[in-house]
């Protein structure tokens, strides 16, 4: 068949006009910083494991959550998710649930007995690591996961820290802590528990290469209330110690608890769980600047844990106490009005803040202290090279998850400098923002929220209070999430070209521009729903 | 603890794809595979909706189709920029003839096709909206009432964009075109009482009649499969936002067919013989300004000075298409 | 198969025997009968395989055919005057894209002012358009000219005219062989066209071609038309040897041979012309006739052959360029260039006006010593003329 000249065409003979050449700025894939992983404090990575378990790959996605955090389990129960409340979702509906989420993948992790083994090899360094809980535990694991011989010394007999020591039963049953403390102990890291260090340069001594201390923040702030003979005052930190111990004291049946911290919360909720009948929270300023996390504040309410917000304890007798009402100012500061009140207590619970306790580095000249505690360079360094330290210790956000952020950092800087080079922290992009993001693709979901045991029922037992996700609405959660400056691979992009520019790679292997013919008219970065397309200007 | 078992994918159906879908309920557009019966290297501007559009709808056909497909194209942009001497960028079977008799050539496809016996290869007749609202309005008509078996898409950017943006029976109230400039006490075309093509489809009783925009694609798809589950005359009314006769950015192409759609401006339903069966939900209602004020084509209705007069109007119109098509039903989100 | 028919229904027999997949047509005097006779032959299933539409103007009907054309289908359609001028935008677009459609025309005059009878005007005003023209001079002619029409057509890949005279043959009654089917399959075979749509190998048809390659696509259509002077006579050869009879060709000489005058014409006004030319032989008079049947692409070496030797030519015209005069006169012109030998155009019959022996006759007697202006109108009214021009002159 003999067609004739010009008037018909091969088809796709187009190919042979590149269209590329119109471009004034081309389309780029990137990869920008999630803003959950921006605001966590472990440096989770979080959009990648919630990503991995979208499709069920559930052990994968522990696995790149343990990069980062060796303890999604304790994690999910004791976290205060500050990703959660940067997450863009929830300018959208609710923010995701990265926490149950993370809680899931930790608690099955625990069940399927999943292991992390050590395949780097061993760099002959030894590290010495004084304090076991979150932080020093959290710089073991990283140190060992490096390749390096590790001990961890402390003074208790178990290892957990405010962990074991601080955090009531109902918040982190013991179950949880123990599983996820004997994993990095299978790792092969050395505990010599009861073992206080009173002198950190007789450990060096012992052959250490280097050392990290977090010993943390153990001592009881305390205050001076004026107080009769038979009053009785004890100290939050050591309550909650005791009562983990298994020697619960006896705190009577009206408690008062004087602070508006975690602390404080979670004394005045052991309280309850103890037998106590009434058991309150007095604090000088109000609910809206109590450092205590609302939603601890909101489950005490729940269990009938009483508040007394503005005011101050001013005498402390047997079986009452004298409180004066505080009252704001106009510039929202409170101010004493004079005005006083009786309340009948039949102990008064202290949990005014914490210090450190600095008696093992009395011996360290260059070891700077400032303001009650340890000073350390960008490198968590202290002024005696070799020695490092963090955690509640050093100038920190006290929690859990910030004592594991920085176990982190301190070992990848041991690690370097170890081996004589200089950690760098990879350059962080660009933290997304809502408006970049196109929300017009994300199926209409709400939050599924965790449910909780009743308050009132919760408050007699020291059963765990926030149950978590079952595998559907884990996946469910996991899947609200917009994958923020990532793509997550919608094909939008691939679909929404006029020019069929686009190449799609395969599942799993995320997309191409096809620069002969991309025109550059940028509706890929328009309708990208997640903000990984951005333009640039194409060089001239 | 109660929970709901329901099936959540993320992105649900508003996105192209779906990583965690499984492959046989993807679109055709997410597939590796699909035709690309226009592709690369056309000559269309950057951001053309009317390639994006050609491109749904055609793979979406050559899907339902088994890939026997001819299309029959009528003179205009899409015609102009796919085949200039020596390029084409279609990849199917393809006929351009004249501006106004691309329904009567595809009637003339159909019936070739019957008479050898070969009425599985399907047809369809494309054209802008001055090829089919205006110029080929008579053969139109003329294949309606015959029943021919086509399926007619008119790709409607409401101008005559090809031969320089002048208006046509498918411009809207108030738009600048080249024939009905932005100046005199009126700027910008008339309000008359439009010519709605789907409607008049619908007044012929054919098969099937819908709306759609490149906005929505799985929408746009389950039409033209739909469309192709019937013999007959069907008809299908895409709209497809021009940059350049709009002025509007290039890369808000879709964003603007959304608004267009969210706005009530342009209704998306589906007919049957002449009743309308399904009417798509507006899912976040946007006043008729968030759309106009994308696009230069309108700027003079904002300045020098607002026209509320005229955009008052404008939305009374969108009011108008929400409460006839029930876009927003009581008790929905 | 020998028939006392109406010409249209003739035409409709023979065209159903050419086995066509689609016939749209929309109708339009005088070629109704036509389009009527081959519609109740599909609709009896008379013929299988074959789509007929109904269409709803001519424009739509030339479409259409170009639809099924373009999709391989042997194709067919018919009109005349006005619905051919609806139609000329997709007349151009068949023969720009090669497409093998045969369509009658039945001559009829175009308005305004509105007039359904006979001339030529309707097919010289396409003359340009890249389709073959053949006109026929009778009914018999008419039907075989159809059966030629669709081998020339499928053989050049270019669509192809064929001219009757509308009402004077449409609608007279005579005796016409009918081709049968045996014979049109034997010299017909299925058509295979050049370019085809068809998913299985696709093609884009009908691209926009610049500057850069225009001018050599009408060049190759142009050499293309041009090769069909060699197409023709041997179809019409080929046709002979199965249905023995002469019908089509180039041209048809009507004792030429050593005449002095020799009166040109096209279509069925022959007829009348031939029996004058016998009557004025038998006086005396050195006359012959020349029927041109294959207009475009015009044989201008045959017309010269047969004409070298005449003094003086007397072109009949069923057609006016208005404020220029005849139309086949200028293509004759061009033949004859170089030669003196004088030439007389007639205006005649425009309009369906009769063309009587009588009338011809005392023109032939004018012709044949000179005594004739270089254009005349036959049997034209002078008095009224006169006065209608001079009133309106007076008027303005």
């Amino acid at each position: 068949m003999e067609q004739p000249f010009a008037i018909t065409l091969k088809v796709e003979s187009s190919l042979a006009n590149h269209t590329g050449s119109w471009r004034v700025e081309r389309p780029q894939y990137v990869n920008l910083m999630p803003p959950c992983n921006n605001a966590c404090p472990a440096g989770e990575n979080v959009q990648k494991w919630l990503y991995t378990a979208e499709d069920g790959s559930y052990e994968e996605a522990w696995r790149a959550l343990i990069v980062e955090n060796p303890f999604p389990a304790i994690m999910g129960r004791v976290c205060y998710h500050p990703c959660q409340t940067v997450c863009s979702r929830g300018q959208l509906d609710e923010a995701v649930g990265i926490n149950s989420v993370e809680r899931f993948l930790g608690d099955l992790a625990i069940e399927k007995g999943w292991s992390i083994p050590v395949t780097a090899p061993s760099t002959g360094f030894k590290v010495l690591i004084i304090g076991a809980g979150p932080t020093g535990l959290s710089a073991a694991y990283h140190l060992r996961r490096l390749g390096h011989a590790v001990t961890i010394r402390d003074a208790a007999d178990l290892a957990g820290g405010m962990m074991r020591f601080g955090i009531p039963k109902y918040r982190l049953p013991r179950n949880i802590l123990n599983a996820e403390i004997a994993r990095i102990e299978d790792m092969g890291v050395r505990f010599q528990m009861n073992r206080k260090v009173d002198n950190v340069q007789d450990a060096i001594d012992d052959g250490f290469d280097a050392v990290f201390l977090a010993v943390g923040a153990q001592i009881g702030k305390r205050a001076y209330i004026p107080a009769g003979e038979a009053a009785r005052i004890l100290d939050a930190v050591n309550v909650l110690h005791d009562v983990a111990d298994g020697e619960a004291p006896l705190l009577g049946r009206k408690v008062v608890v004087y602070g508006g911290g975690n602390t404080a919360i979670d004394v005045a909720r052991t309280a309850k769980r103890l037998g106590a009948d009434e058991a309150m929270i007095v604090y000088r300023r109000t609910r809206e600047k109590a450092p205590a996390n609302d939603t601890e504040i909101q489950e005490a309410i729940e269990e009938g844990v009483l508040m007394k917000w503005l005011s101050t304890v001013k005498h402390a007798d047997a079986g009452v106490l004298k409180i004066e009402k505080m009252a704001l100012d106009e510039k929202g500061f409170p101010q004493p009005t004079g005005e006083f009140e009786e309340l009948e207590a039949d102990s008064l619970v202290l949990a005014l803040g914490q210090e450190v306790d600095l008696s093992l580095i009395n011996n360290l000249a260059d070891v700077e202290v400032r303001d009650g505690v340890v000073h350390v360079d960008t490198n968590m360094m202290t002024g005696r090279a070799g020695i490092f330290a963090g955690g509640d210790m050093v100038p920190a956000e006290r929690t859990v998850t910030t004592g594991v952020g920085h176990g982190k950092k301190a070992a990848r800087n041991i690690d370097a400098w170890l081996r004589k080079e200089k950690f760098e922290k990879e350059p962080i992009p660009k933290v997304v923002e809502y408006a970049d993001l196109n929300p017009w693709y994300f199926s209409d979901a709400p939050h599924a929220v965790r449910p909780r045991l009743e308050g009132a029922r919760r408050a007699s037992n020291f059963d765990e209070v926030v149950q978590g996700l079952d595998e559907s609405t884990a996946l469910y959660e996991a899947r609200r999430c917009m994958s923020c400056g990532n793509c997550f691979e919608c094909d939008n992009c691939f679909g929404v070209c006029p020019d069929n520019a686009v190449i799609k790679l395969g599942p799993g292997k995320g997309f191409e521009f096809n620069l002969d013919y991309c025109k550059g008219c940028g509706i890929c970065v328009t309708e990208c729903p997640s903000g990984s397309i951005i333009m640039i200007p194409e060089k001239s | 603890m109660s929970t709901d078992s329901v099936k959540f994918y993320q992105v649900g159906s508003f996105a192209i794809g779906n990583r965690l879908l499984p492959a046989a309920a993807g679109s055709v557009q997410s597939d590796m595979e699909r035709t690309n019966a226009l592709t690369s290297g056309h000559r269309a501007c950057q951001g053309c909706g009317e390639a994006l559009g050609a491109r749904y709808a055609i793979d979406a056909a050559m899907r339902a189709a088994d890939d026997k497909v001819i299309a029959v194209n009528a003179t205009g942009c899409l015609e102009v920029f796919s085949t200039p001497y020596p390029e084409s960028s279609w990849r199917i079977a393809w006929l351009h003839s004249l501006f106004g008799n691309a329904p009567a050539v595809a009637t003339g496809v159909a019936a070739a096709l019957r008479a050898k016996g070969r009425s599985d290869i399907r047809v369809i007749g494309q054209g802008g909206d001055g090829a089919t609202v205006d110029i080929g309005f008579g053969p139109l008509s003329g294949m309606f009432e015959r029943n021919d078996d086509v399926l007619y898409i008119c790709y409607d950017n409401e101008a005559y964009m090809n031969t320089g943006v002048q208006r046509s029976g498918a411009t809207p109230a108030a738009a600048r075109t080249a024939t009905t400039q932005a100046v005199g006490p009126e700027p910008g075309n008339v309000f008359g009482q439009g010519k709605n093509v789907p409607r008049i489809a619908m007044a012929h009783e054919i098969p099937y009649v819908a709306t759609a925009t490149v906005a929505d694609l799985r929408d746009l798809e389950a039409k033209v499969t739909r469309a192709m589950e019937f013999r007959g005359s069907r008809y299908l009314h895409i709209l497809v936002p021009c940059p350049l006769g709009w002025g509007s950015q290039s890369c808000d192409t879709v964003k603007i067919a959304r608004l267009a759609t969210q706005s009530g401006l342009f209704p998306v339903f589906e007919a049957e013989r002449g009743e309308v069966v399904s009417s798509t939900p507006i899912r976040q209602k946007v006043q008729v300004e968030e759309y106009l004020k994308l696009q230069s084509r309108y700027s003079h209705l904002f300045s020098p000075k607002r026209r509320d007069d005229v955009i008052d109007k404008l939305q009374a119109a969108a009011d108008r298409n929400i409460e006839r098509y029930n876009l927003m039903p009581e008790g929905d989100l | 198969m020998l028939k006392q028919v109406e010409g249209s229904r003739a035409v409709a027999e023979a065209v159903a025997a050419c086995r066509p997949e689609v016939i749209c047509a929309y109708p339009i005097s005088p070629q109704t009968h036509i389009v009527e006779g081959l519609s109740r032959i599909v609709k009896e299933g008379a013929l299988g395989n074959c789509e007929f539409i109904n269409v709803e103007s001519e424009f739509a009907a030339m479409s259409v055919a170009i639809g099924a054309s373009a999709t391989g289908a042997r194709t067919y359609t018919a009109t005349a005057s006005q619905g051919l001028l609806y139609m000329v935008e997709a007349v151009y677009n068949a023969s720009g894209l090669g497409l093998p459609i045969v369509m009658t025309v039945a001559n009829r005059a175009i308005g305004a002012p509105i007039n359904i009878w006979n001339d030529h005007s309707d097919s010289m005003s396409q003359r340009d358009s890249g389709w073959i023209q053949i006109f026929a001079e009778t009914n018999q002619e008419a039907a075989d000219l159809h059966v030629q029409a669709f081998r020339i057509a499928e053989e050049l890949s270019l669509p192809v005219m064929v001219c009757m005279d509308g009402f004077i043959l449409t609608h007279a009654s005579e005796r016409v062989d009918i081709p049968e089917q045996e014979q049109v399959d034997l010299f017909l075979k299925p058509y295979v066209p050049r370019q085809v749509l068809d998913p299985a190998n696709p093609v884009s048809i009908g691209a926009m071609v610049g500057p850069e390659a225009f001018t050599e696509v009408r060049y190759m259509t142009h050499m293309k038309t041009l090769s069909a002077l060699e197409l023709i006579p041997q179809v019409a050869k080929d046709f002979e040897e199965i249905f023995h009879r002469d019908s089509g060709g180039l041209i048809r000489e009507y004792h030429c041979e050593g005449a002095e005058t020799v009166v040109i014409a096209l279509g069925s006004v022959l007829g009348t012309i031939k029996d004058v030319i016998d009557d004025q032989r038998e006086k005396g008079v050195s006359i012959g006739a020349l029927g041109i049947i294959s207009y475009r692409p015009f044989p201008f070496d045959a017309v010269r052959k047969a004409l070298i030797h005449a003094k003086r030519v007397v072109i009949v015209e069923k057609a006016l360029a208005v404020g220029i005069g005849g139309i086949v006169a200028q293509d004759i012109r061009r033949a004859l260039s170089g030669l003196s030998i004088a030439q007389y155009t007639v205006i005649a019959g425009l309009g369906g006006r009769p063309i009587t022996k009588a009338s011809l006759d005392d023109l032939f007697d004018l012709a044949v010593v000179d005594d004739i202006r270089a254009l005349t109108f036959l049997d034209l009214d002078q008095e009224l003329v006169d006065a209608e021009m001079k009133r309106e002159a007076g008027q303005s």
